[in-house]
């Protein structure tokens, strides 16, 4: 059968384009049940079962559940429990949630995809019996209620000569709507209806899924309550203002300090836009798209510099006095008054889910509480839970719904638990969510695409790839490595030159383009490296077995190979698809150690001897062209093998063999680059590093200055050059110091798809070259796995697909990569602060540091044996009468008190303990131990010691007091 | 956009291995020595045959002595796709199709049998919605047999594309065919098996051109059923008009 939809549809220049698109309608489309009798479907497609539990007060019989899209869209939390059984999908539903909220169809899917869970999709949009047209005057969304209802009617009759009479046996289909007027029309036609609060508080385990509940549709007690907040103008309204001019859109960013104030980035505007108090927030959440009405210049005010944080109580649905903000808005002087505008409108929710602990109620029996996000720049969320009494020592989970204009607070529900508050396993959540690390488990769906064990290489896969297996490969890597990306080998030819190889995990081969494995790749971007964990990009089948170059095993790969002549000048470059066998998996110090040892001479050390000579003259080169070698303080903690707490903080050891690895990556990586960027002009994934601008040396050279160094930063070269020469004698971590400084002052390095910038652009400013790009770590990688896609199929390996030669999608892509890189990077220095403060928790410490930067209040200080930095704060807490007084000089960089002066650099021995006042946001606290100055500095302490009051499960988790003895006396 | 769902169903509701709802009507046209008209899904075009007759004007220079001289000739109509095109014939994209449509048709038409006579086959899309080139073929194909022109046997068209990287697609529509994907038209003689054309809008891995080109050659096959049943239908009809009687099957002259 066959229908046609016919609409209208506007182009890119404006035209409106009439669209007519076939429509087939099936007679083949079956009902997924066990029940049915007339449906001539395959045992496997039988999905809804037959005896059903019905667990509901609601309805006594057993039934399956339709959905209408409002459930899927809003209650997705809820419908992950395992509560929901026999759920019937549609089409329409299914089409409408992929087209309203990504996130929420991936979750849908994957439930889907759960086998245990019984949730069928009906293609009901192309069964003969359940298609409907949209009726003349009918909105889209009223068409599609009514389609989701003729498929709950169909149901019903399709499935009633199947079953026996009798209410109790039979199974009822009833359909989920929190569509008021959906659920009158479906009585009206006879149909079983409900919404889905009435549905789950008839379930057995009501308390726990009613927490869960979305609070979209809230309707708050009393709706006659006077409204706190100005009205939000319409999308309509929005859009015309804003072609007017009358209205700016921008993304709004609350203030860290004062949850009343915020500014909003307005594109085209050089400053950004300030927004204060109840009302000229008007509702917004940090992250949110806000439509902006500029005040008039007479109103325009200076930002606060006071901290103001919301009450600790709740105090109703009241707002605050704003009196306080007031009085500081009349001192501000006209000049530092800034831009000024309100929030009119939201244009995008940027809701996503929070992490942060319960602020229980006063009153016992309420089950209204707020909820404290661990953000700062968060509102606090009213939500309902009826589990306050075991919630409130744990780390909790909540998702905003809405935001009334009579509420104080946004209205949420409760996702989930985490665990106790300071557990590590807690913790290591917390970072993850705020750092947005997807590090769920695989679905079903992803795992159905990994190889089938036992996995075999064919004479079909030798036939298309090089057998290099009698080579003597051999990887080295870092110890406890198991997701192996790449092996090395190197040996003489005739002629004298080295043939020297560089084997890359051929990831690509098992993750093919499109499909939910890759998918899931593409999102997670990178592997994340916690300090104890490791959440991987690809399935552990893949990342630390059948992709990882394991020693003596045999393995695709993906191997680029030179010639090189003795002092390391490329002849020719050969890339291949092939087999190894790793000859052997060292660690860097197994590697180095065999270099050294001059009674070997294996072919394994030959090759290691000869990859070592050919690095350093490459390391020589590329320093001489100007590539910097930037120092960041790197540590690895020594973890306890039960408790699993860190024990000792060790900086990391660099040998020879880091090096000699490095410089083979890098270059096969500029190798790779140069190639794809020939085949590929317009689409190849690259990586940039861009020149800082000159302001950003800024402090880097004011602090070279005062030390009598003229750092130049005209360019890379000069800077590396100008940064060897910076170093003096008394004090060994002077220029370790700067090169962090110099760190500091870099841009993130970035990829980008090639046809988006021009060639001149492409430059690597760190690493001194002038084409990029990842190719050796495809495992952890998924830049890199673009990377060998677009490199077989320049060597006819491998086909290409659209997504890969269109360089707008590869532009969308990066942004991904690239903004996934940051917040792993970011995750992994969470990891290393929340072990380091799980380090010190139970410890008081004196250490060695120096001052890294001298601040109006404060001092930086840099310790190197932790690689950590913290504040010494000069001045007390406000409120507080300073009892020693410091001067500030900024020209000098300087802190002084009497004879006693601070400079950048200077040495000083600090006593290191943990603030745990604040259970959300423990910090490191670092006291003055010498120089001593009297009222202000604390006395030094005999050793390390442990401080006495300590929980009694705690004790048995301490440490030895680390062995090293301190430097100060 | 995925070309196929987890359900197994393409954006139209169709499964992988079906084609559009073909629709045809021979001897459409008077005026012409043969005509057809052919709607494969929303792909309308409109086939006609003049010929054989003595080459007219630059043609009497070219037309071979030994054979028929084939012209083809491609159009769109100015509303054939959503927005009105300018030049309906003539552009580069026309003249190629045109070229290919004589490839294809040439192989199976038998020339031999018409030495310096010109053949004129002009075909007109009427509404564009993917495949034009195969709904071009299979109608002229219908022309050709409707003008009584001898064939060796039907020139018959079909595209196929590949759905999530491994399953195999059958007769692309425009939705399909802008989603992206390779796609890849084969125009053959179904009967003998050979191949008269073959065209890739990108290229394919060598691992799956093998089952593209067999949907594509299967699709052929299908389409060859429908025209021929058109044929057969068309002469039955005509036959009885004009007061024939029954023809008998094996009679019709392919
Ligand atoms: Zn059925």
């Amino acid at each position: 059968m066959l229908t046609t939809k016919t609409f209208l549809k506007k182009t890119k220049r404006g035209n409106i384009l009439k669209i007519v698109r076939e429509h087939y309608l099936r007679d083949d489309i079956w009902c997924g049940s066990v029940l049915c009798k007339t449906c001539s479907m395959k045992e496997r497609e039988k999905t809804l079962e037959k005896d059903l539990d019905h667990s509901s007060s609601l309805f006594s019989f057993p039934h399956y559940l339709v959905l209408d899209t409002n459930i899927v869209l809003d209650q997705i939390d809820v419908l992950e429990e395992n509560s929901f059984e026999n759920v019937i999908i549609l089409q329409t539903v299914l089409e409408e949630v992929k087209h309203r909220s990504s996130p929420v169809y991936r979750r849908l899917k994957d439930i889907i995809s759960n086998p245990d869970r019984k949730f069928y999709v009906f293609v009901n949009e192309h069964h003969k019996d359940t298609y409907v047209e949209r009726k003349a005057g009918e909105s889209v969304n009223d068409r599609n209620d009514r389609a989701i209802r003729v498929a709950t009617a169909w149901y019903a009759s399709h499935l009633a000569p199947s079953q026996p009479k009798g209410k109790n046996k039979h199974v009822s289909i009833v359909l989920l709507t929190d569509d008021a007027a959906n659920r009158q029309k479906a009585k009206d036609e006879g149909l079983i209806s409900c919404s889905v609060h009435d549905y789950v508080s008839s379930l057995e385990n009501a308390p726990a899924l009613l927490d869960k509940l979305s609070k979209r549709n809230f309707v708050l007690e009393g709706n006659s309550k006077e409204p706190l907040f100005p009205l939000h103008l319409s999308p309509k309204e929005i859009q015309d203002g804003i072609k007017a001019g009358k209205l700016l859109q921008g993304t709004f960013l609350a203030s860290r300090e004062n949850f009343l104030e915020g500014s909003v980035n307005v594109e085209g505007y050089e400053k950004f836009i300030l927004v204060q108090g109840h009302a000229g927030l008007n509702r917004a959440v940090d992250g949110d798209t806000v439509a902006l009405e500029l005040l008039p210049e007479s109103e325009w005010v200076a930002p606060s510099d006071i901290v103001l944080e919301d009450a600790e109580e709740d105090p109703g649905d009241i707002l605050d006095d704003e009196a306080k903000m007031e009085k500081e808005k009349q001192k501000a002087k006209k000049v530092e008054r800034e831009p000024t505008g309100k929030v009119v409108g939201i244009i995008r929710r940027k809701w996503r889910q929070y992490c942060g602990i319960l602020q229980p109620s006063q009153d016992k029996n309420s089950i209204r509480h707020l909820f404290m996000p661990a953000e700062r720049k968060i509102s606090k969320i009213r939500i309902e839970t009826r589990q306050a009494e075991t919630l409130k020592s744990q780390r909790i989970i909540v998702a905003i719904d809405s935001w009334p204009r009579t509420s104080r607070y946004p209205l949420g529900h409760f996702v989930r638990a985490l665990g106790n508050i300071g557990d590590k396993n807690t913790e290591n959540e917390v970072l993850l969510l705020e750092h947005d690390v997807p590090h769920s488990k695989f679905s079903e769906q992803v795992l159905s695409f990994l190889p089938k064990l036992p996995w075999v290489i064919t004479d079909a896969d030798l036939e298309r790839r090089v057998d290099l297996r009698n080579i003597t490969i051999c990887s080295v890597d870092p110890p406890g490595c198991t997701d192996i990306d790449d092996a090395l080998h190197c040996r003489e030819l005739e002629n004298g030159n080295y043939e020297v190889g560089v084997h890359i995990a051929d990831v690509s081969h098992f993750i093919r383009p499109g499909n939910a494995l890759d998918k899931e790749a593409a999102l997670r971007a990178t592997t994340v490296y916690l300090v104890d964990k490791r959440i991987d990009m690809v399935p552990e089948l893949l990342s630390s077995n059948l992709c990882s170059l394991r020693g003596n095993e045999e393995r695709f790969a993906f191997s680029c190979i030179w010639e090189l002549t003795k002092d390391a000048t490329i002849v020719n470059t050969k890339f291949h698809k092939s087999v190894i066998c790793s000859k052997a998996a060292l660690t860097y110090g197994e590697a180095q150690a065999r270099i050294d040892d001059k009674t070997l001479n294996d072919d394994v050390v030959k090759s290691l001897r000869g990859l070592n000579s050919l690095a350093k003259i490459l390391k020589k080169r590329r320093i001489e062209n100007g590539a910097l070698v930037l120092a960041s303080p790197e540590i690895r903690f020594q973890v306890d093998s039960e408790t699993h707490d860190p024990i000792e903080v060790v900086a990391k050891k660099m040998l020879e063999t880091n090096s000699m690895v490095e410089e083979f990556m890098l270059l096969a990586n500029i190798s790779v680059a140069q190639k794809i960027v020939e085949e590929f002009p317009e689409c190849a994934m690259l990586r940039r590093h861009p020149q800082p601008p000159p302001t950003n040396f800024e402090p880097l050279v004011k602090a070279g200055h005062l030390q009598g160094f003229e750092i130049n930063v005209e360019s890379g070269k000069d800077l590396a050059e100008s940064l060897d020469k910076a170093v003096k004698s008394d004090n060994p971590y002077f220029n370790t110091m700067l090169r962090i400084m110099a760190t500091r002052c870099m841009m993130q390095a970035v990829y980008f798809a090639s046809g988006m910038l021009q060639k001149d652009e492409f430059f690597h400013y760190g690493l001194a070259c002038p084409i990029y790009t990842h190719f050796t770590s495809p495992i952890r990688r998924y830049a890199d796995i673009i990377v060998h896609r677009l490199l077989a199929a320049c060597i006819g390996a491998d086909s290409t697909y659209p997504e890969l030669l269109d360089k707008r999608k590869s532009h969308s892509l990066c942004h991904n990569l690239n903004y996934r890189n940051r917040m792993a990077q970011y995750a992994g220095r969470a990891s290393v602060n929340l072990h380091t403060h799980l380090f010190f928790r139970n410890r008081v410490q004196d250490e060695q540091g120096y001052v890294l930067y001298v601040r109006k209040n404060a001092l930086q200080i840099l310790i190197p044996k932790y690689g950590l930095e913290g504040t010494l704060y000069l001045a007390p807490p406000k409120g507080q009468i300073a009892k020693v007084n410091f001067t500030y000089n900024e020209e000098e960089q300087s802190q002084s008190h009497g004879s006693i002066k601070f400079r950048v650099f200077d040495p000083v021995t600090v006593q290191l303990s943990l603030d745990r006042r604040n259970v959300q946001h423990e910090k490191l606290m670092l006291l003055l131990v010498k120089p001593e100055i009297p009222e202000f500095s604390v006395p030094s302490q005999a050793g390390s010691q442990q401080v006495e009051a300590m929980d009694v499960d705690e004790v048995k988790d301490v440490a030895p007091p680390p062995k090293r003895q301190k430097k100060s006396k | 956009m995925d070309l196929l769902s987890d359900q197994g169903l393409r954006l139209d509701g169709r499964r992988p291995d079906e084609l559009r709802n073909i629709r045809c009507k021979m001897g459409v046209f008077n005026q012409a020595d043969g005509s057809a008209y052919l709607e494969q899904g929303n792909t309308k075009v409109l086939a006609t045959v003049y010929g054989p007759h003595q080459p007219r004007g630059q043609a009497r220079n070219r037309a071979p002595h030994d054979e028929a001289f084939v012209n083809c000739q491609y159009s769109m109509a100015v509303f054939s796709t959503g927005e009105r095109k300018n030049r309906p014939r003539g552009d580069r994209k026309s003249q190629e199709m045109s070229i290919h449509l004589r490839q294809a048709l040439v192989s199976a038409i038998r020339t031999e049998l018409y030495p310096r006579s010109q053949l004129d086959i002009f075909v007109e899309v009427l509404q564009a919605d993917g495949g034009n080139y195969c709904a071009c073929v299979n109608a002229a194909t219908l022309a050709l047999v409707d003008a009584g022109v001898g064939m060796r046997e039907y020139a018959v068209a079909c595209s196929a594309s590949l759905a999530n990287g491994e399953i195999p697609l059958v007769d692309i529509s425009h939705l399909e065919e802008s989603t992206g994907g390779p796609n890849l038209t084969v125009a053959s003689l179904p009967i003998s098996g050979q191949v008269a054309l073959m065209e890739m809008s990108q290229r394919f891995h060598s691992d799956h051109l093998p089952k593209v080109l067999e949907r594509a050659l299967e699709g052929c096959k299908d389409i060859h059923r429908i025209l021929d049943d058109t044929v057969r239908k068309h002469v039955e009809e005509t036959g009885r008009a004009s007061g024939w009687g029954q023809v008998d099957r094996a009679g019709i002259v392919l």
